[in-house]
């Protein structure tokens, strides 16, 4: 089905298949699902709130995480006998959107939630916006105040798409019931194809119980959404010989790559070339780290060997990245003498940071694609490029600098040993779920991620409480992987209440709080730059054992353990991973004062890179 | 920093005005002018942006603003290639005596006098905006009372139509 995300009209029969095909699910990953075959459209005559969930069921949709309310109460009575979809009722509408989120990122498939008006939308919004960052297929479905109301400041009345606006790929409010299952149709295939994004879909209460007629419309015309997806033949031959003749180059490689299902792809183009790979905080997992090709992460908390990398390239092939200010450090010093090839699916990434030398418009795994084949191309008349030289800079480096922590001086637990070890025991089949902070860059560095859509996180917005809700949204999507959350005791009481769902609803999913007491991504920058004044970063769930984590887990249905030294690590990681029956949390209480290395100060240069505080492997004291 | 215009076909529906308004805050890209009218097209209605920018950054303007759904073409109009008008309304206070030098500067910027009262005189001008400067200090001295301006709307020169020229983006 990958034309049809080159073409403006499509087969409707293609809008589910886009959030389940192969060319939009993870192969071999994703749970399969019949496909729905294009028949001729028979006519239902229905209420509004029956033609969405028929819409929904059109679409392919098998959950949708959301909370009831006034407005969209009608949409939630046909709901209740629909036996395609599954809703799961959360706790926070925070909740229901990290968790589409995280069903979208371990699937491939579009993710739903769904929210009354007023403040159950906005409730949504912190997620659509995460969604929007990170580029997640997510379809949100709002109620809205009857039309008669709108403007009129009613109650539980906001413009949720004025509010969304900015944070949306698109948005609509449905103004006439005979447009849903065409409206509907368009939001699945605007959310899965070209770069996904969220869209919203808010729909006012009398559409709901309006009375309609129903038929899933054959095609989805959208003649203002044409996303490119074939690469130019031209800047693919430019590209290769740019590949071919570098001595210096890097793959830099970012989320789009897994966006793409192109992790396959580029492990060939990887050993066909011999060239060094770095994969960023949104495509960890799209390279194996144990490959010897794998430099690791780049970016503010990178190894040095991939930040050095990309620093002293002379061609950055640049996969599905964008040139974010966290992997570039300042971008005036960024890869000082680096040729860029930049391919995207979205024309708007490329030259907006960095300006492009060979521009590519393209799906990354045509891109891929084409490019080993036209590397082989160059390579059969001759021209490769020795890299030995290069190799062994970055060999050197990576054996001066590999990545490591110290144990903490005053006998504490140390966190990264925590997360080591259950990367090691849960293994690369399990998928990790990190919120935001120290754990997240922790999870990124010391987890050897090994197959493609095994991390998730919140990469572009960083919003901490991601982790609980979307742990839980993976595991109902992949049910029979173990899905481990990996969270900071300051985002884990963000969003916690998710557990109870977890449990209700039989969704047994593990969470590790890498607790130390503290906001510990702040603490650090304290630490480092404000004097060692801890301004409000003292959670007190050390001091005070408040919330008493373990017991709070007991509270909420689920299994509480606590862990407190070296020692008992792997026990209790064992014990939790033997659990299955009930969600489980193990409260991890570890040391304090461990820091994030290495580490690039914001707004300096990538050459400034400390890898542990104080030691600059690269300074070169301009 | 040099001025642009870019001519923009969307889809005419409730909000599209605000999405394009939305893009241009939140981008940081500065609007000198917009005007939106109706097509020849009923589903279709057309923006003339006057956008204030550097090269690159009027990429990014185009790139960003295509990425709207119910943006259907954006086509850059340079001053040589295209047609470019905007309307003037001005209502000075004159007298009888001020009114006949009004008439002739009127006359020779080929505007119109669309309101008269005893002491005052209401002109419509279309032009370019240098035509429109050049009109507004002439008729200054006189004592203007109030002006309103509409954004430029343009037209590229010759038989081509916005819909057969490529689409700047398509590139």
């Amino acid at each position: 089905m990958t034309q049809s995300r080159s073409a403006p009209v499509v087969p409707a029969g293609s809008v589910a298949q886009t959030a389940s095909a192969p060319s939009n699910s993870p192969a071999g990953h994703g749970k399969s699902r019949p496909a729905p075959q294009p028949v001729a459209p028979e006519v239902e005559y229905l209420t509004g709130a029956a033609s969405v969930v028929r819409s929904l069921e059109e679409a392919g949709v098998e959950v949708v995480f959301g909370i009831p309310g006034g407005a969209v109460l009608p949409l939630y009575d046909p709901l209740l006998d629909s036996t395609k979809v599954r809703h799961i009722l959360v706790r926070h509408e925070q909740g229901a959107g990290h968790a589409a989120t995280g069903y979208a990122q371990a699937s491939g498939r579009v993710g739903v939630c769904m929210a009354t008006s007023g403040p159950g939308a906005t409730n949504l919004v912190t997620p659509i916006a995460d969604a929007h960052m990170d580029s997640v297929p997510l379809v949100a479905i709002t109620g809205q105040v009857a039309r008669p109301y709108i403007g009129t400041d009613a109650f539980q009345e906001a413009d949720i798409c004025g509010i969304t606006m900015p944070i949306t790929k698109h948005n609509f409010l449905i103004t006439d019931a005979a447009e849903i299952p065409k409206i509907i149709a368009q939001a699945f295939h605007i959310a899965s194809t070209g770069r996904p994004g969220p869209v919203l879909v808010d729909i006012p209460k009398d559409i709901l119980q309006a009375q309609t007629t129903f038929s899933w419309p054959q095609e989805v015309s959208l003649p203002g959404y044409r996303p490119s997806v074939r690469p130019h033949a031209g800047q693919i031959t430019a590209a290769a010989k740019l590949i071919t003749s570098a001595r210096r180059p890097v793959l830099y490689v970012g989320g789009g790559v897994l966006k793409a299902h192109a992790s396959a792809e580029l492990l060939v183009l990887a050993e066909l070339t011999g060239i060094p790979v770095v994969t960023t905080l949104m495509a960890r997992g799209a390279f194996p780290d144990s490959h010897e090709q794998h430099l690791g992460m780049p970016g503010m908390h990178g190894t040095v060997a991939a930040v050095a990398a990309l620093q002293k390239a002379d061609l950055l092939i640049t996969l599905g990245a964008r040139f974010d200010d966290r992997v570039t450090g300042n971008l005036t010093t960024f890869a000082p003498g680096a040729a860029v090839i930049h391919a995207d699916i979205d024309p708007a990434e490329i030259s907006k940071n960095r300006i492009a030398d060979v521009p590519i418009v393209g799906d990354a795994r045509d891109v891929i694609t084409q490019l080993i084949a036209a590397v082989k191309v160059e390579q059969n008349a001759g021209t490769v490029s020795d890299l030995t030289a290069w190799w062994a800079e970055m060999d050197g480096l990576r054996k001066t600098f590999p990545l490591g922590y110290d144990e903490p001086a005053d006998g504490t637990l140390a966190p990264q040993y925590v997360i080591e070890r259950l990367g090691a025991i849960a293994g690369p089949d399990a998928i990790y779920c990190a919120g935001v902070g120290q754990h997240q860059m922790w999870a990124a560095q010391f987890v050897k991620y090994e197959k493609p859509y095994t991390w998730l996180n919140s990469g572009g917005l960083g919003t901490m409480g991601y982790a609980v809700p979307a742990a839980m949204g993976a595991k109902v999507a992949m049910p029979d992987k173990v899905v481990w959350a990996i969270d900071g005791d300051g985002c884990f009481q963000m969003t916690n209440q998710e557990l109870a769902t977890c449990a209700i609803e039989g969704i047994p999913v593990k969470i590790a709080i890498i607790n130390n007491g503290n906001l510990g991504m702040v603490r650090q920058w304290q630490t480092l730059f404000y004097g060692e004044r801890y301004s409000n970063t003292e959670l007190g769930t050390h001091k005070h054992r408040i919330p008493d984590f373990k017991l709070l887990a007991e509270a909420m249905g689920c299994v509480g353990l606590r862990c407190e030294s070296k020692e008992d690590v792997d026990r209790i990681i064992n014990e939790a991973m033997a659990i299955n029956d009930r969600p489980v949390v193990v409260d991890f209480t570890v040391g304090k004062d461990a820091q994030v290395w290495p580490m690039v100060a914001a707004g300096m240069g990538n050459s400034q890179i400390e890898a542990a505080r104080g030691i600059r492997p690269l300074f070169d004291g301009v | 920093m040099s001025r642009h215009t870019l001519s923009v076909l969307v889809e005419n529906r409730p909000g599209v005005l605000a999405r394009v308004a939305s893009l241009f805050s939140r981008r940081d890209f500065n609007i000198h002018s917009l005007a939106v009218g109706p097509t020849e097209n009923p589903e279709v209605s057309r923006m003339t942006i006057v956008v204030e920018v550097e090269a690159l950054p009027l990429e990014q303007v185009t790139k960003q603003l295509n990425k709207l759904i119910n943006v259907l073409k954006i086509v850059e109009l340079s001053n040589e290639s295209s047609v470019q008008r905007e309307l003037m309304l001005i209502k000075l206070r004159v007298d009888a005596v001020a009114r006949a030098q009004v008439v002739t500067i009127v006359d020779m910027f080929r505007a119109h006098i669309v309101d008269v009262t005893t002491d005052s005189v209401t002109i419509e001008a279309t032009g370019t905006s240098s035509k429109l400067e050049g009109l507004t200090k002439l008729l200054e001295p006189f004592g203007v009372r109030e002006t309103v301006q509409s954004g430029m709307v343009a037209l590229g020169r010759g038989p081509r139509s916005i819909t057969s020229a490529s689409s700047r983006s398509d590139n």
